[in-house]
């Protein structure tokens, strides 16, 4: 493995008795990189991330990992049942004990620091998504496995959420593998798209997936559109609690576009 | 005031009533906790059906001449463990097949004690308990027990709420959420096994759950809910003593009446005297 390489999955297979969950599956992650994976249902993006994660062993193929690699992970859904009282700050020392100024220093990076004391089942969609987020960072993670994270989130968090794994990945120097529930439309951060049918159908930078007869053939046509970049250009930015935020807050693009 | 009553009021004590109290407060103190894992997971009905499944532990001892505790305890951690493996074979819901096992092993129970003859079963202590009839050595088993249980949850206590929260995030992140689930069901049955004896095992669940309901309002951590849990329980059972010496009522149900008391107090209580600030959005920034 190269010295930056995290992860390389090597021709995987994943059967269930007889029923194969994914076949052949070849990805590597290095720090620094977003790999998005996208696909239909039951195309095995969840099988392919339990492999990265190490919750499911390959059938065949072989996983590199590099030794002592520390993931963080944010679920697909999390229904935080309304008996559990649940703080975001205990929501944060979960798998592990983290002294508070990190906690909060972690709060202060995804901006939900102001909620710190407040119960998960109180949070807005978007806020909650952030939470989960803090939470996987907290553990310093070499790699990120965010599934599917802006589900259940509005439009204008989406755009923000996208935007600060963006900045986690420049800031933080880590890998993310994210799982996209969207086929059309990843986010233009990401270095390499690897797209999922069982098999990989084809991967490389978002560019050239967009054009590739393979990705076309699989989800072009019927949809009237190919693979689209997310582009966060906005001309003004909201603050988790729905206040403008000052000129200038993070970015200075202008004007609204998704291309 | 009947708890004050025992607490001022020593001299009109006798031994036995001293060993209940006892007894009950250490059971309380075990099963308040475990109970919050029993709300948080959902796992009420299971409870019950693990407790029901008991009375054929205990005609099962009988049968074979076995210790009684033992026995609750074996059948328990089987019919937990067969619930696990049937539930990923079957097609059957959980909660159908909670419900077929839950009466079937009582049914056979009941069955079996019927045709056991030759020992004089009381059948109304194993349903409802009979905490007053606790020995000295029964004291110690609770103790030991109660102890155990207590050390286990202290232990696994991240693993396990982690996996409460979240299995595939517990999952990913490198803890065990099935070996979880097999500690909290041999938990289970440990302190159904230890509490038969008490409060019998019709009434067993209640003291796991009620007072984990109670303390839900009041707490804002999954510590201190436990905390409170525990603490409750203890209450109850002081209550429930209490009224059971001065009225002259059973006194297992009398302690899940305390229970029960204790819950609707909590309902009228103020959650904001605890320290939550939560329900009404209000943040404090410290």
């Amino acid at each position: 493995m190269e010295t930056r390489e995290l992860i390389r999955l090597d021709n995987v297979s994943v059967r269930d008795g007889t029923r194969v969950r994914v076949e052949g599956i070849s990805l590597s992650i290095t720090r620094g990189q977003i790999v998005t994976l996208i696909g239909p249902n039951g195309s095995g993006k969840s099988t392919t991330a339990k492999v990265v994660t190490g919750v499911l062993q390959p059938t065949s193929g072989s996983v590199l990992r590099r030794p002592g690699l520390v993931i963080g992970y944010v679920p697909q859904k999390l229904a935080v049942d309304h008996t559990l009282p649940m703080s975001v700050l205990r929501l944060m020392q979960l798998t592990g004990r983290y002294p508070l100024p990190e906690v909060m220093a972690v709060l202060e990076a995804v901006g939900i620091a102001d909620l710190a004391r407040r119960d998960v089942q109180s949070l807005s969609g978007g806020q909650f998504q952030r939470a989960l987020l803090a939470r996987a960072l907290v553990r310093n993670p070499d790699l990120l496995v965010l599934d599917e994270p802006v589900q259940g989130v509005d439009f204008s968090g989406e755009t923000q959420i996208y935007e600060l794994i963006g900045r986690i990945k420049h800031e933080r120097d880590c890998g993310i593998l994210l799982i996209s529930h969207d086929l059309h439309v990843v986010m233009a951060e990401t270095d390499t798209v690897v797209c999922l049918n069982k098999h990989v159908c084809c991967t490389g930078a978002p560019e050239q997936v967009m054009q590739s007869t393979e990705y076309l053939s699989l989800f072009g046509p019927q949809h009237g559109h190919g693979l689209a970049l997310y582009n966060h250009h906005h001309d003004h930015e909201h603050l988790p609690d729905g206040r403008v935020a000052p000129d200038g807050h993070t970015h200075d693009h202008h004007g609204h576009h998704h291309a | 005031m009947a708890t004050l009553t025992i607490i001022t009021d020593t001299t009109m004590l006798d031994d036995f009533f001293v060993r209940a109290v006892l007894a009950g407060s250490m059971l309380a103190l075990v099963a308040g906790p475990l109970g919050c894992f029993v709300v948080w997971r959902r796992m009420a009905y299971f409870g019950d059906t693990i407790a029901h499944a008991a009375l054929l532990g205990v005609a099962l001892a009988l049968l074979f001449n076995l210790n009684i505790t033992a026995g609750v305890f074996a059948v328990a951690v089987l019919v937990s463990l067969l619930l696990i493996v049937v539930q990923r074979r079957a097609g059957l819901s959980s909660d159908a097949l909670l419900g077929i096992l839950s009466h079937s092993t009582l049914a056979v129970g009941l069955v079996i004690v019927s045709f056991l003859t030759w020992v004089r079963v009381d059948l109304v202590g194993f349903l409802f308990g009979d905490i007053l009839a606790v020995s000295k050595p029964d004291l110690l088993v609770i103790g030991m027990g109660g102890a155990v249980i207590l050390f286990v949850l202290g232990w696994f206590w991240r693993p396990l709420l982690a996996s409460t929260l979240s299995v595939e995030l517990a999952e990913a992140e490198g803890q065990r959420p099935e070996v979880m689930r097999v500690v909290l069901m041999v938990l289970l049955a440990l302190v159904i096994a230890i509490a038969m004896k008490l409060v019998g095992i019709l009434l067993i669940t209640s003291l796991l759950v009620i007072p984990a309901a109670s303390a839900r309002r009041l707490s804002a951590s999954p510590e201190q809910m436990v905390l409170i849990a525990a603490l409750l329980g203890v209450l109850a059972v002081w209550g429930g003593m209490g009224l059971s010496l001065n009225f002259n009522t059973p006194s297992g149900p009398s302690i899940v009446v305390g229970a029960l008391v204790l819950f609707l107090i909590s309902l009228i209580v103020p959650a904001r005297l605890f320290g939550r600030d939560a329900t009404d959005g209000d943040l404090s920034h410290d």
